[in-house]
């Protein structure tokens, strides 16, 4: 299976999701430019973190116009797995791909540390290999990740079990100190009902080789991939 | 020449960080009649068009679309003549 990283001008994490499938998963990826029209011979969509187009406005309300975003939006419709960390978790909210919106962080400082985040759910192609309520150690690095729905939103991603991670302590307990940014429920990533687009704060791809602290990061490629083996 | 000035600002129900911190600090300066601080932005645009009741369509249009985003904010505008 091909990854497509996407790349708009301001992205800045594409290198470290290439870095991942070429010499750590050693699996076929290439650059979307977000100019491009067509994600045509891709299998798996991944949105980087940044500041694609510089922020303006709201994070990730330039981004969803960019010409490339049209083919994203069909290949998701379609049931095309997509997975956007940090910035790209923004802009597939804004894109209408995921609900509810990411704010400023409640404590209004940048935050660049390593989290962990509780696994609610397993069933989507991403969380395919993890156990329920397996805590995974993964680094955010984001100013304005604070996730919020409104009440009715919020009560229809619980009913339909889309919210996928939740900020914790190492031992799976969601306390506030461990909310890192003031997300509503500890929500710290979302999926779509059609469960094949996922966002989220954390950045997996930074997570991926024991040299790094830690290899959690790696297991949420690692569920599409051995679900992409299966007939 | 027709002006819109917009102003969006977060939604009521929507956690205010910044404009907290700022009605403390304003608190702090002995300003303590301060009750609430929301804090938004504030958009001019100059629009190529006659027809106030148009512009006022096509303005609340770009504000739905990319201007603000209705999950977590609120808009007001008004739509004037200014010298072109």
């Amino acid at each position: 299976m091909r990854w497509g990283i996407l790349i708009f001008p301001g992205t800045w994490s594409h290198q470290d999701f290439a870095h991942v499938f070429q010499d750590v998963l050693k699996v076929d990826w290439g650059y979307i430019w977000h100019k491009d029209t067509s994600v045509a011979g891709y299998d798996a969509l991944i949105l980087p973190g940044g500041f694609a187009h510089g922020d303006y406005l709201r994070c990730g309300a330039i981004a969803r116009f960019s010409p490339i975003m049209d083919a994203v939006v069909r290949f998701a419709r379609e049931g095309g797995p997509v997975m956007g960390s940090c910035n790209g978790f923004q802009i597939l909210c804004e894109a209408g791909l995921l609900p509810g919106a990411l704010l400023r962080n409640s404590g209004l400082q940048y935050r660049c540390r390593w989290v962990h985040i509780r696994t609610e759910r397993t069933d989507t192609p991403f969380t395919a290999v993890l156990r329920p309520g397996q805590v995974l150690r993964i680094p955010i690095s984001h100013g304005e990740g604070r996730y919020y729905a409104p009440p009715e939103t919020l009560e229809r991603l619980r009913a339909n079990g889309q919210i996928i991670f939740r900020y914790s302590t190492p031992d799976g307990r969601l306390t506030d100190e461990a909310n890192p940014n003031g997300s509503l429920e500890h929500i710290a990533g979302v999926c779509n009902e059609g469960r094949n687009v996922l966002g989220l704060m954390p950045h997996p791809e930074r997570a991926s080789e024991a040299l790094l602290g830690s290899e959690d990061g790696r297991l949420l490629f690692e569920g599409l991939l051995e679900g992409a083996k299966r007939p | 020449m027709l002006e819109a000035r917009i102003h969006v600002t977060l939604k009521q129900s929507v956690l205010d960080p910044q404009g907290d911190t700022v009605r403390s600090a304003l608190a702090s300066l002995g300003f303590r009649d301060v009750t609430d601080c929301r804090i938004g932005k504030f958009m001019v645009l100059r629009l190529d068009e006659q027809d106030p009741a148009r512009a006022r369509a096509r303005v609340d249009e770009m504000c739905r679309k990319l201007l603000a985003n209705p999950v977590i904010e609120d808009y007001v505008f008004q739509v004037s003549e200014v010298a072109g």
